[in-house]
């Protein structure tokens, strides 16, 4: 399996990813430069976090028409892996391969922490190894992270169970008190109808090590690897 | 030539956290009758056309497709021709 991180100009947790995946997972990763027209030999896209280009305009809404960028949504068309992480997610909303969009925090103040996410749907190759309801614990950072969609599309995501997980409390209680920023539904991750495109606020690629809090992290990391050498056998 | 202001607001039923912190702030200075405060971007574009149906073509498109994201925000386009100089 190979995985390709994009790197935008502003991306800064291109390292982290690349780390988390060659290192710690053990997977062939390559960097991926926003100019290139050509993922290679990728399984996987992995858009890191950070503040691409400035996160002018609005947040991914630059890197939205970056030449690579045009050739992950044909990538995803065909059914490729595609996941977005933080600014990663933002750049896929606004690329309109996830719905919705991202707002300022609620509490208009940048929120850098550590939080709990619920598992709300394992139908997926990125959390098809984390049991439904089981509670990882991944931090977050971001001033743009208030998950919005209108009530329809909320609907939709809901009935197609494309909500992957939910900021809940330690005890795995969805309220708004463990809501850090406004997001609808205490949203923190979801897919997309074909369920090959994902996108999360939080950063697993920060969640990989007990050494740095938590290894929780890696339960997605290790469910589409799994995933992608178990089709690939077949 | 066509100057192009296009203004992007939030839409209304969203809330403006950017508008909220302003509306404190005029609050804190004495400003009390000031109720709601909606903060949004002016982009000017200059448009290289003597059409002005052309130039608010180009305008409305480039808003669609990048000045505004419209699961969130409004825009509204004001033209002027400009006066050719020298």
């Amino acid at each position: 399996m190979n995985i390709g991180v994009i790197v935008f100009p502003g991306s800064n947790c291109d390292h982290d990813a690349y780390h988390a995946m060659k290192h710690v997972m053990g997977v062939n990763t390559t960097f991926i430069w926003h100019k290139e027209t050509s993922l290679g030999q990728a399984d996987l896209i992995l858009i890191p976090g950070g503040f691409s280009y400035g996160d002018y305009l609005r947040s991914g809404a630059i890197a939205r028409f970056s030449p690579v960028m045009g050739e992950v949504i044909k990538f995803a068309a065909r059914g490729g892996l595609v996941m977005g992480i933080c600014n990663g997610f933002q750049v896929l909303l606004e690329a309109g391969l996830l719905p919705g969009t991202m707002m300022h925090n609620t509490q208009l103040r940048f929120s850098c922490k550590q939080t709990w996410l619920r598992c709300e749907s394992t139908d997926s190759v990125f959390t098809g190894k984390i049991k439904k309801n089981q509670l990882l614990q991944i931090p977050i950072a971001h001033g743009e992270g208030n998950y919005y969609t209108d009530e329809q599309a909320l609907k939709a995501l809901q009935d197609n169970d494309q909500v992957l997980f939910r900021y809940a409390g330690a005890a795995g209680n969805i309220t708004p008190e463990a809501n850090p920023n406004g997001s609808v539904d205490n949203i923190a991750g979801i897919c997309n109808k074909a369920r090959n495109v994902m996108g999360m606020m939080p950063h697993p690629e920060r969640a990989v090590e007990p050494a740095i809090g938590s290894d929780h992290g890696k339960k997605i990391f290790e469910s589409v690897i799994s995933s992608f050498q178990s089709t690939s056998a077949l | 030539m066509f100057q192009a202001n296009v203004r992007i607001t939030l839409r209304k039923s969203i809330l403006d956290p950017k508008g909220k912190a302003i509306r404190l702030a005029l609050g804190n200075l004495g400003f009390n009758k000031v109720e709601e405060v909606r903060a949004g971007k002016l982009i000017r574009l200059n448009i290289n056309t003597g059409s002005r149906e052309e130039a608010e073509k180009i305008a409305t498109e480039a808003s669609r497709q990048l000045l505004a994201n419209e699961v969130m925000e409004d825009f509204e386009i004001d033209l002027v021709e400009m006066q050719a100089t020298g």
